[in-house]
């Protein structure tokens, strides 16, 4: 006797979803805080839908079937949109091997005669979710990994501000490492902000920044080159006391750009060639 | 004689681990209370070396360990790589001198920066750089 497995499954179908629904609520982890009751049955019963109605019996051998691309597809869906509700893993793999217990549950219940068929389906559906599961994995972290890529991007525009100090003057703090990536952004939006503010000096703040090595060194320089190229002078300020022996020590010539120890100085000496001056205002005396 | 005390390694595949690195070094570096000056030269010169094996060797493996000699505490650093080797060292040592595009003061400023400072190199095969910083070196 030969039992059509996709077409007991098929018929199956509700006490299947009934039974996945029953475990997917009874895990102590289930967070019915990020998604209803109602739309977890939804998506349930999407992905049933997708894996019975391709389900057959030559394709359930082969978990890298063709076949399968649209339940993958619904998948995948779902375990992205699961990455950015703030699911855990867990959780997520939980949802997918949950139904496997369902599939083999009904199936114990159904195949009772033939135990020789019984292991081998088993075997087979067991393979064939196991496949599923590591898709689920796969995406799920595409989805973390697209939500970090996305915060850096993020991070890289919001660490650079050029500040409007002063009329003609801008400043521009850098906090962190500068590595190529960074420097360009710097230079670009230092070089953006020379031209449309049409300043003559511009402070570079490195107080934020953690070690000044070669590297780091060599974009200060080629930034301070192209904002002289721009007609601006660069001054390079926050420059504490370890990195300044590191400095000297390391063999780099910062000897042509003007560096000063603090903000203020530098905005001292921007007022100086700028022939500004800063005077404490006298109160006139009020019984005069 | 030296005596390691702690011992810790740290893979360097990418540039977005020199940061991480840095940090783990300066913990070290905190942790058996050496000035700041010489956190910040070893820091930079640590942070030379890294850079130096994830251009030329596309990575590598480094070793963090706390020595102690006599009264003195330290970190010693060692930086292996599989990259393409050095031919002449000599010239590489030398200030000014890039075979990339590079300032040309990575090494002799690293060896400046620190209290010890050997490298080996194998043409073909890899590069070994170990570097100690004294506490009160």
């Amino acid at each position: 006797m030969k039992t059509d497995i996709s077409k007991l499954l098929q018929k199956k179908r509700k006490q299947i979803l009934e039974t996945w629904m029953t475990i997917q609520l009874s895990d102590e982890s289930l967070r019915d805080n990020l998604m209803s009751n109602e739309d977890l049955q939804e998506q349930s019963n999407e992905l049933l839908d997708e894996l019975l109605g391709t389900l057959n019996d030559k394709n359930i051998k082969d978990s890298g079937s063709a076949d399968f691309d649209r339940v993958r597809e619904v998948l995948s869906g779902i375990s992205i949109s699961r990455a950015r509700q703030g699911y855990t893993p867990r959780d997520t793999g939980f949802y997918v091997f949950s139904l496997k217990d369902a599939l083999l549950q009904t199936l114990q219940q159904e195949i009772k005669d033939d135990p020789e068929f019984l292991f081998q389906t088993s075997v087979y559906l067991n393979k064939l979710m196991d496949a599923f599961g590591i898709t689920t994995f796969e995406t799920f972290i595409q989805g973390r990994e697209d939500v970090i890529l996305r915060q850096t991007s993020e991070i890289a525009e919001i660490s650079t501000p050029v500040i409007r100090v002063w009329d003609g003057i801008l400043a521009l703090p850098i906090i962190g490492t500068l590595d190529s990536a960074r420097t360009q952004v710097v230079m670009e939006n230092l070089l953006q902000e020379i031209v449309e503010s049409g300043s003559t000096i511009a402070i570079l703040d490195i107080s934020g920044v953690p070690a000044v090595d070669s590297l780091v060194a060599q974009h200060l320089i080629k930034t301070v080159s192209a904002t002289k190229l721009m007609g601006a002078e660069c001054i390079i300020s926050g420059i504490r006391p370890e990195i300044a022996q590191t400095v000297v020590h390391l063999g780099i010539d910062l000897s042509h750009v003007v560096t000063k120890a603090t903000m203020a100085s530098a905005l001292r000496y921007a007022f100086n060639v700028m022939r500004l001056e800063i005077k404490k205002i006298q109160k006139e005396k009020a019984d005069n | 004689m030296k005596i390691v005390l702690n011992k810790d390694t740290m893979k360097i595949e990418k540039e977005q681990d020199v940061v991480p690195f840095r940090n783990r070094v300066k913990e070290y570096a905190v942790k058996i209370g050496m000035s700041l000056v010489n956190q910040t030269k070893l820091i930079t010169a640590a942070s030379e070396l890294v850079r130096n094996m994830l251009k030329y060797a596309n990575g590598g493996v480094v070793l963090i360990e706390v020595i102690s000699q006599g009264r003195d505490n330290g970190i010693r650093l060692t930086f292996q790589d599989k990259g393409p080797g050095i031919g002449d060292i000599a010239l590489a040592m030398k200030d000014g001198y890039s075979s990339g595009k590079s300032l040309g003061i990575g090494l002799p400023g690293a060896k400046r920066l620190v209290n010890e400072f050997d490298i080996k190199s194998i043409v073909g095969e890899g590069t070994t750089v170990t570097i100690i910083k004294w506490k009160n070196g």
